[in-house]
């Protein structure tokens, strides 16, 4: 891809940030979108995150876990613990984290 | 309303109150910007190109799935279609985003639109659980852009320049997993929101075979019809948080 052609491809995705985040935002009128449908959406935000950590977990190249001497699984549930525990975000980023790292550096995990 | 615009939008106590919500987040947000941001580097991306992406594309799991694209030379209709699915979420996101912002214009609603990433949409919603518009809810929105939009774009540009000297192999990039797990515990109210989250987590991890992310799209739709199953089943009284609108 030459250089101008990367920079028409990285304008479109910044043109479908738009698009995807404002794409109820965008009509004047309001939507005729059904009222089940809106109340079953309060459980997105939350189905999202699930989805995006869960694999992150305990998917490795596609495949379930076949051990468990990975640094992420102990790291996520360090960081569960401490958020159980003390119900404070900053801490458990910084509780797992700590627990990766030394796992990766001390192990190899 | 006249009230909220008569002073800068960054005195509103709820601009302070934006920003910290999204402070104790950002560590992790910092985190991943950049492992993001090495990853573009070693991408073999040109690092003024990649430096154009950050700043105008701000989606970091879009510009992922389309970077190796770009590289490899692949049609721009192609790389196109793969950030559209990737980013398939927002526009479920955006239709929760409408009640609040449907009273601005259409070009002030697409701005709040671009910055509206899956942070902002979780921290916003827990604080604003009631889909109506309120005066304070415009500071708030921004305080968390404020914090939000550095703590991403220059760990990412950090990240793009000194490649090199950072080992990603520690595992540090884990934090911004670690950054959604938290916030995730922390939409956790009732036990409707704990299966939804458990079938969600499930369904993810099925499918992750799935191509373009499609398994995250899977999932909340799994999610989203157990919940309206379960609210259907429980008696009205016993709802919490529903809301009457």
């Amino acid at each position: 891809m030459s250089t101008w052609e990367a920079v028409f491809a990285i304008i479109g995705l910044a043109a479908i940030t738009v698009a995807t985040r404002g794409f109820f935002l965008y009509p004047d009128q309001e939507l005729p979108l059904p009222n089940w449908l809106k109340q079953g959406l309060r459980y997105a935000p939350l189905a999202a995150l699930a989805a995006v950590v869960a694999p992150e977990i305990v998917v490795q190249q596609g495949h379930l876990l076949s051990t468990y001497r990975d640094a992420r699984l102990f790291a996520a549930l360090a960081a569960t613990g401490y958020f159980f525990w003390r119900r404070g975000i900053l801490g458990t980023i910084v509780t797992g984290t700590l627990v990766m790292v030394a796992l990766r550096t001390g192990f190899g995990w | 309303m006249s009230e909220v615009l008569s002073r800068p939008i960054w005195r509103h106590p709820e601009f302070a109150r934006g920003a910290r919500d999204m402070v104790g987040i950002s560590m992790g947000i910092a985190a991943w910007g950049l492992v993001t941001g090495v990853a573009m580097a070693k991408s073999g991306l040109a690092p003024g190109l990649a430096i154009l992406m950050s700043l105008l594309v701000f989606a970091g799991s879009a510009q992922l799935a389309a970077l190796p694209l770009i590289v490899a030379g692949a049609p721009v209709w192609m790389v196109w279609a793969i950030a559209l699915c990737v980013n398939l979420r927002f526009v479920i996101f955006s239709a929760q985003w409408r009640p609040y912002f449907a009273h601005f214009p259409r070009g002030v609603r697409m701005l709040l639109g671009y910055f509206t990433a899956d942070l902002n949409y979780v921290v916003f919603m827990n604080r604003f659980p009631v889909p109506r518009p309120a005066p304070e809810q415009m500071p708030y929105f921004w305080g968390g852009v404020a914090v939000n939009w550095p703590s991403w774009q220059l760990p990412t540009l950090a990240g793009l320049l000194l490649a090199d000297a950072i080992p990603t192999q520690w595992g540090f990039g884990f934090a911004g997993i670690l950054a959604l797990l938290g916030l995730m515990y922390s939409l956790l109210t009732d036990r409707a929101s704990w299966v939804a989250a458990g079938v969600a987590a499930a369904a993810a991890v099925a499918t992750v075979a799935l191509p373009l992310k499609l398994n995250i799209i899977v999932a909340i739709a799994a999610a989203v019809a157990v919940g309206l199953v379960i609210d259907h089943a429980t008696p009205a009284e016993a709802r919490p948080l529903e809301d009457e609108t």
